[in-house]
């Protein structure tokens, strides 16, 4: 019988992503969290007082909330054996070549400064804890629009970073957000203004390099009146054998007739927890678009959401969740309709295999007044084999008048019909799963930029590989 | 020997036996129809002969090119230059049929994604696509859809068929092809076909009425009843089914009526 090619998922996430480079840092901090830790990172970064002392009222914070334990188990993560910055290089830099020979490296391998060459406006690398390089086309810099890492950001815009900072997350808003401001450290901050349209995207690559690594990036997007920008994140690490930890905060704000897509295509190795909170403002008449892509990962919690601030605002969340082997994916979105006359749309497609559990947490929300609203919330659910798991977890809360709701959920297997029928036309079974996967999740596919479309279903493709083995 | 050899082929669904040994030679150049009325193990036989996992093999064999296909799974028998024109196409959202049909075509000829020497070009792949959709009457607005996907029901016979204009097998299974299609629809199928029709090809159509056997001709007619088959012979046995239906073995057989 002749066989498919068999990739082992594991030994080629190792080959393509899983590598790592020897740690040869400028600062390591020491394991595990307390005030003199915080007030070190805040001290490195030569921070403004203000924040050094959000930093540690965020930290008690944490302290305090409890862990939550309505969604995936998350009492194996062990706090105090995690390394809460690191700093690789001591600059950063505006060309590859300026930076160190093994960051260098790493970036090469993952193809970034190809892509960037390619089809990008602007790229932001950050390597463990800060952005090692940053770069971003010149007649956007000259039409006003900010790109750079946020504690460039604090450092050079301070009055813009105040304004925005933590407004829409605040500590207080959950336990990992509250980490995250305690010990935040790179991330993106983007400024578009009114009536700028970027229009090739802005991409932000996030590595983590070494082993029980916690790496707290903290993104804040503000696209003025009228502006357009699409930002694009892609994250991986190495493999090792204890976790890692990435829990970012991302504080988006839209104001009135602007539009903002997020994209994400995370492949985080299967040792990282993936603990992130997304929001977004948005004003009359402006649009926010979450397109949230979750491969890897131990366990990710991700529920992007958006505020729907004023008549006229639209949220969308298309999300695509893949959970192998001891994966558990709990990812969703949450529209929040504060004004009337609001539209959001929630499509969440997941795909489980080997065991793996993909969980659809949503949350639509209503206020009084915020009548005439519509919401549509629609969620697939793949299962590739009998012991892969998938749930879903709607929440309405619906206070006003005249509102339009849907919902509409289906869970299905690959189907032997499809199956035969691709195979029958000489394809192998494997490529015939691998067809009906990537068939399935088309609907998330389209919406990327073409090379991101390539890359994803080539990941799923490895993925599905690995199954057959 | 045929180049094709269907013999004494035992198969049954969910523990019930359907096929009650079939045998039967088919060679390349040949046409055959399969004939028989409702539930006397039509499709059961165009299925067993693909490999559908829902039919299980009880008895005989079905040698092709030195092998016994039976043991082979559904997609190695298509890349051995089998292909089974479907009764009923099925719907694979999300993927274009140009895509399918590219991926298909670079199955048959070996390419794993490794060997670009195999794999078709796209200049190659136009030029076959627009040569048959011309014969089949289609435009290729069709290309971009989702395979069978909102597809009319004589789109998909025609889809089916510009399936197998593009991957040339070498043993074709028409099952019901000319079902639930107009007149028009079955001329340009037939048409295509014929085209293929030669001495690279045997065609086996598995048919209850003759209508389509007035655009294909067929060499070899065999009428399938209970399992089996009670008739072989010349292209003079559908002019008598066409006249008297399959009363004479079956008595509830409701007659043709278009």
């Amino acid at each position: 019988m002749a066989t498919a090619p068999k990739v082992d998922v594991g030994s080629d996430y190792k080959e393509k992503y899983g590598f790592f480079v020897p740690e040869d840092y400028v600062f390591k901090a020491k394991r595990g969290l307390n005030p003199e830790i915080v007030k070190e990172i805040s001290w490195m970064k030569k921070e403004p007082e203000w924040m050094m002392k959000m930093r540690l009222r965020s930290l008690e914070i944490f302290r305090k909330k409890p862990m939550p334990t309505w969604g995936a188990d998350l009492s194996v993560i062990d706090f105090e054996n995690i390394f809460y910055y690191l700093r690789a290089s001591d600059k950063q830099s505006k060309t590859w070549e300026d930076l160190p020979p093994d960051i260098k490296k790493t970036y090469d391998r993952l193809g970034v400064p190809e892509a960037e060459r390619k089809f990008l406006a602007g790229v932001s690398a950050q390597y463990e804890s800060e952005v090692v390089y940053h770069s971003l086309h010149e007649e956007l810099s000259k039409k006003g629009v900010i790109f750079t890492d946020t504690d460039s950001a604090l450092r050079d815009h301070p009055e813009l970073f105040k304004e925005y900072f933590g407004t829409i997350i605040p500590p207080a808003d959950n336990k990992f957000a509250a980490l995250n401001t305690a010990v935040w450290s790179g991330g993106s901050f983007i400024y578009v203004p009114k009536g700028v349209r970027v229009d090739i995207p802005l991409q932000a690559y996030f590595r983590i390099n070494a082993e029980n690594m916690g790496q707290f990036e903290r993104t804040l997007i503000i696209c003025d009146e009228g502006s357009f920008v699409h930002y694009i994140e892609g994250c991986t690490a190495p493999i090792y054998t204890s976790d890692s930890l990435h829990s970012a905060v991302v504080e988006i704000i839209v104001k009135k007739n602007a539009r903002c897509r997020y994209t994400t295509i995370q492949n985080w190795s299967t040792n990282v927890f993936n603990l992130v909170t997304k929001r977004a403002m948005v004003y009359g008449d402006a649009t926010m678009e979450w397109v949230d892509g979750n491969l890897g990962s131990q366990i990710t919690m991700k529920y992007p959401s958006v505020y729907l601030m004023e008549p006229g605002a639209k949220g969308d969340v298309l999300s695509v969740a893949f959970a192998g082997k001891g994966q558990h994916q709990d990812a969703g979105g949450k529209m929040i309709h504060v004004a009337p006359n609001t539209t959001s749309t929630i499509t969440s497609k997941s795909i489980s295999k080997n065991g793996g559990r993909t969980s659809y947490r949503g949350h639509i929300k209503m206020y009084p007044g915020a009548n005439n609203c519509k919401s549509f919330v629609k969620c697939d659910a793949l299962l590739l084999d009998d012991q892969s798991r998938s749930d879903t977890y709607p929440y309405n809360d619906v206070d006003a008048e005249n509102v339009t709701l849907g919902h509409e959920a289906t869970v299905s297997k690959v189907s032997d019909e499809q199956l035969f029928y691709l195979m029958s036309r000489g394809i192998t079974r494997s490529e015939a799963e691998t067809m009906i996967v990537n068939g399935f999740i088309e609907p998330f596919t389209k919406e990327l930029p073409l090379e991101y479309a390539v890359e994803l279903n080539r990941l799923i493709q490895l993925e599905m590989e690995g199954s057959v083995g | 020997m045929a180049d094709f050899e269907i013999k004494d082929l035992r198969a049954s669904v969910e523990g019930r036996q359907i096929l009650k040994g079939v045998t039967l030679g088919i060679s390349k150049g040949e046409v055959h129809a399969v004939m028989g009325p409702n539930g006397s193990g039509k499709s059961t036989l165009s299925h067993t002969l693909m490999g559908h996992p829902g039919y299980t093999v009880d008895g005989g064999e079905v040698i092709f090119k030195g092998k016994n296909v039976l043991e082979l799974e559904p997609d190695e028998r298509a890349r051995l230059g089998m292909f089974l024109a479907f009764q009923y196409p099925v719907v694979v959202p999300g993927i274009s049929m140009t895509n399918f049909l590219r991926t298909a075509l670079n199955s048959k000829r070996g390419y794993d994604g490794k060997d670009r020497s195999k794999q078709v070009s796209p200049k190659e792949f136009r030029a076959l696509l627009k040569d048959e959709l011309e014969v089949l009457h289609m435009d290729d607005s069709f290309l971009p859809r989702y395979i069978n996907d909102g597809f009319s029901g004589g789109e998909k016979k025609r889809a089916e068929i510009l399936q197998m204009a593009i991957l040339k097998p070498e043993i074709a299974i028409l099952d019901e092809t000319d079902s639930g299609l107009d007149i028009d629809s079955i001329k340009f199928v037939a048409e295509a076909v014929n085209r293929m029709r030669g001495p690279n090809l045997g065609v086996l159509i598995i048919t209850h009425y003759t209508r389509i056997l007035e655009f294909i001709k067929p060499d070899f007619v065999h009428v399938l009843v209970d399992g089996k088959f009670v008739l072989s012979g010349g292209p003079e046995i559908a002019n008598r089914l066409e006249k008297t239906g399959y009363s004479e073995w079956v008595s509830d057989e409701p007659q043709e009526v278009a």
